[in-house]
């Protein structure tokens, strides 16, 4: 049986992650609800008809093999394909039951209420000060004396304060990777966005960094909505409430992360997460 | 076995090669900087009996003048100064919006065809922009732009005096468009090089298109603009002909843009061949010298901000 063997294999990392002791999810109401999403690059069809709903003040994963399309599908949830030379976009993407791709909305204003960390931690050449109040100047923001509180703030939330307080005048590139991307997420955070994306924020860091990062994405859910791409399964089973599993731009299977990982339904899922794909 | 014996044969035969070509590569650059290095010599012995007969007064006395053996070389290092300011000044504004433009803004379709043609205003020899600037530009100074700016700005005296047509101010125009391309193409390539991800994390934060270019891409891209117009400002130093053709090659100095002046590069080939006089000639050849410093300085400045820009980018 298909149950039996995928918890015979990943009886480990679900112990880990303590799935089986988590309390069974309770309905949600969707933050983001993807209805249809097809997403074209040129010719060459990345995402395929996907369909997904992201609930609110939790983590949800998204996971599946290199190339099968988490970041193309992430991109979409911000709009950030507006800008990627041949990208076309088709279907819905409802935050709080509003398309954003309806005609006349705005893409700036969907990207302060959806915010997108990267892969690679990407700080401005600027002081870090700079760096985390960069969105609110943007927006307006002059009153220096908010813009401190907001930097403060914001810097705490990313459990960055302690280590650049005395420092925020000093360029973010001297920072370490680890911090860097805390920064980043600092950055975001700033802009104070109901969802919050994150593509692989983890992947060019070390354990450490890594596991400070994941802790605050925990801390993280009680305010947002938060999505996260992660080539780890592990990773995925330690921080997600939700997960959904992409193969070749198809969404083949989303459900709790416990179910995804104790009992999934579709063979290729289950064939991904013992190990059998890439 | 014979493997590992073949193997160290092939690499001595690698190793070999490998030092014939640092010995070539160690030989070219070696003969470049003896050259330069020669160069550099000629020149200081060429000037050699004006370099002692004036001394530091060369660069700061304003009297050319063959006829009496007074050489001061002031006006002329005005004229030039100016010229070349005038040109940056216009060509950097111009040349980054267009950059940032081809950049950032154009569709692909238009971005690429206009860079080319850019490219290729490149190419176009100074002598053909001379004559323009002579036959076009040096008339509508005199006709509508002269009287034009000293209608509306007459009150600067930069912009008093009579307007000849050639002059300061003609110069300055005819060099700005001839680094325009250089200024243009460099600062493209520097502003294309800023990573993509710097440009999504501003687009991410809520950034407009026109916010993220100005707040976030031109400052990354600072250095190498800098550098691209450093590099150009190095090319307006040591225009000679074209300049030669519209400043009107007078040694003074004078308050007013429409005023004739004369630069470094046009003295030498203006008066080289009718040059007598062992001093005449020398104080050409320390024009010649002071012009090699400055570029020189000038060029490797811009080469190691481009340098570093684009490594980094
Ligand atoms: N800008 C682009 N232009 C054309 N094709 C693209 C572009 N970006 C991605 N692709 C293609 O779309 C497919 C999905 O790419 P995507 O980056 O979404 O994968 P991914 O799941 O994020 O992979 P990884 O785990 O390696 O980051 C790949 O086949 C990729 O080659
Ligand atoms: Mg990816």
């Amino acid at each position: 049986m298909v149950t039996g063997r995928a918890l015979g294999t990943f009886g480990s990392i679900a112990a880990n992650a303590d799935l089986a002791r988590r309390a069974p999810e309770i309905e949600v109401a969707p933050k983001l609800r993807v209805e249809k999403l097809d997403v074209h690059y040129g010719a060459f069809q990345a995402i395929k008809s996907a369909s997904l709903d992201v609930p609110e003040n939790r983590v949800t994963a998204l996971i599946g093999p290199s190339g099968c399309g988490k970041s193309t599908f992430i991109r979409a949830l911000n709009r950030m394909h507006d800008v990627t030379p041949g990208a076309r976009v088709r279907g819905r993407v409802m935050l709080d039951g509003e398309d954003i791709y309806a005609p006349g909305v705005d893409p700036v204003s969907i990207r302060h209420r959806i915010g997108m960390v990267f892969q690679r931690p990407n700080p401005f050449p600027k002081a870090i000060y700079d760096n985390v109040v960069y969105g609110p100047r943007v927006h307006g923001m002059r009153d220096r004396a908010q813009l401190d509180a907001i930097c403060e703030r914001s810097l705490r939330r990313a459990a960055l304060w302690n280590e650049v307080k005395n420092r925020l005048d000093r360029s973010a590139l001297d920072l370490s990777g680890g911090q860097q991307q805390r920064l980043c997420i600092a950055r975001c955070l700033a802009v104070d966005p109901e969802v919050l994306l994150m593509d692989e924020p983890a992947s060019s860091l070390d354990p450490i960094a890594t596991s400070k990062i994941e802790d605050l994405i925990a801390e993280l859910k009680a305010d947002f909505t938060v999505v996260i791409v992660t080539h780890s399964m592990q990773q995925a089973a330690r921080i997600s409430d939700f997960t959904a599993f992409f193969l070749s731009g198809s969404l083949i299977e989303t459900g709790t992360t416990v179910s995804i990982f104790t009992q999934p339904k579709d063979k290729r899922t289950e064939d991904y997460i013992t190990g059998r794909y890439g | 076995m014979d493997q590992p014996a073949q193997r160290r044969r092939r690499y001595a035969a690698v190793a070999a090669t490998d030092r014939a070509f640092l010995v070539a590569v160690y030989a070219a650059v070696g003969l470049f900087v003896l050259l330069v290095a020669l160069l550099f010599a000629s020149l200081v012995h060429g000037s050699w009996p004006s370099l002692r007969e004036f001394g530091f007064r060369f660069l700061w006395t304003s009297q050319w003048n063959p006829v009496t053996n007074q050489f001061g070389a002031l006006p002329l290092i005005f004229g030039t100064l100016v010229s070349s300011f005038i040109a940056i000044l216009l060509a950097g504004v111009v040349g980054v919006l267009a950059a940032a433009f081809l950049a950032e803004f154009a569709p692909r379709w238009l971005a690429r065809p206009l860079s080319f043609i850019i490219e290729l205003l490149a190419a176009v020899p100074s002598v053909v922009f001379g004559l323009w600037g002579l036959f076009v530009l040096a008339p509508a100074v005199r006709t509508s732009i002269g009287p034009f700016l000293q209608k509306t700005l007459g009150f600067l005296p930069i912009f008093g005096g009579p307007i000849y047509g050639v002059g300061l101010l003609t110069a300055g125009l005819v060099l700005a468009l001839m680094i325009l391309p250089t200024v243009t193409a460099i600062s493209r390539e520097v502003i294309s090089a800023i990573a993509r991800d710097q440009r999504e994390a501003a687009m991410a934060l809520g950034a407009t298109k026109w916010e993220t270019v100005a707040g976030v891409v031109l400052p990354a891209a600072r250095v190498g603009i800098f550098g691209a117009i450093v590099l150009a400002l190095g090319r307006a130093l040591g225009e000679t002909i074209a300049t030669t053709m519209v400043i009107g090659n007078r040694p003074e100095i004078a308050a007013s843009l429409f005023a004739p002046s004369y630069t470094l590069a046009s003295v030498i080939a203006n008066e080289f061949t009718e040059a007598n006089g062992k001093i005449y000639v020398s104080a050409l050849v320390e024009l010649g010298l002071l012009l090699f410093l400055v570029s020189f300085v000038v060029n490797g400045f811009a080469r190691i901000l481009l340098y570093t820009a684009l490594r980094r980018g």
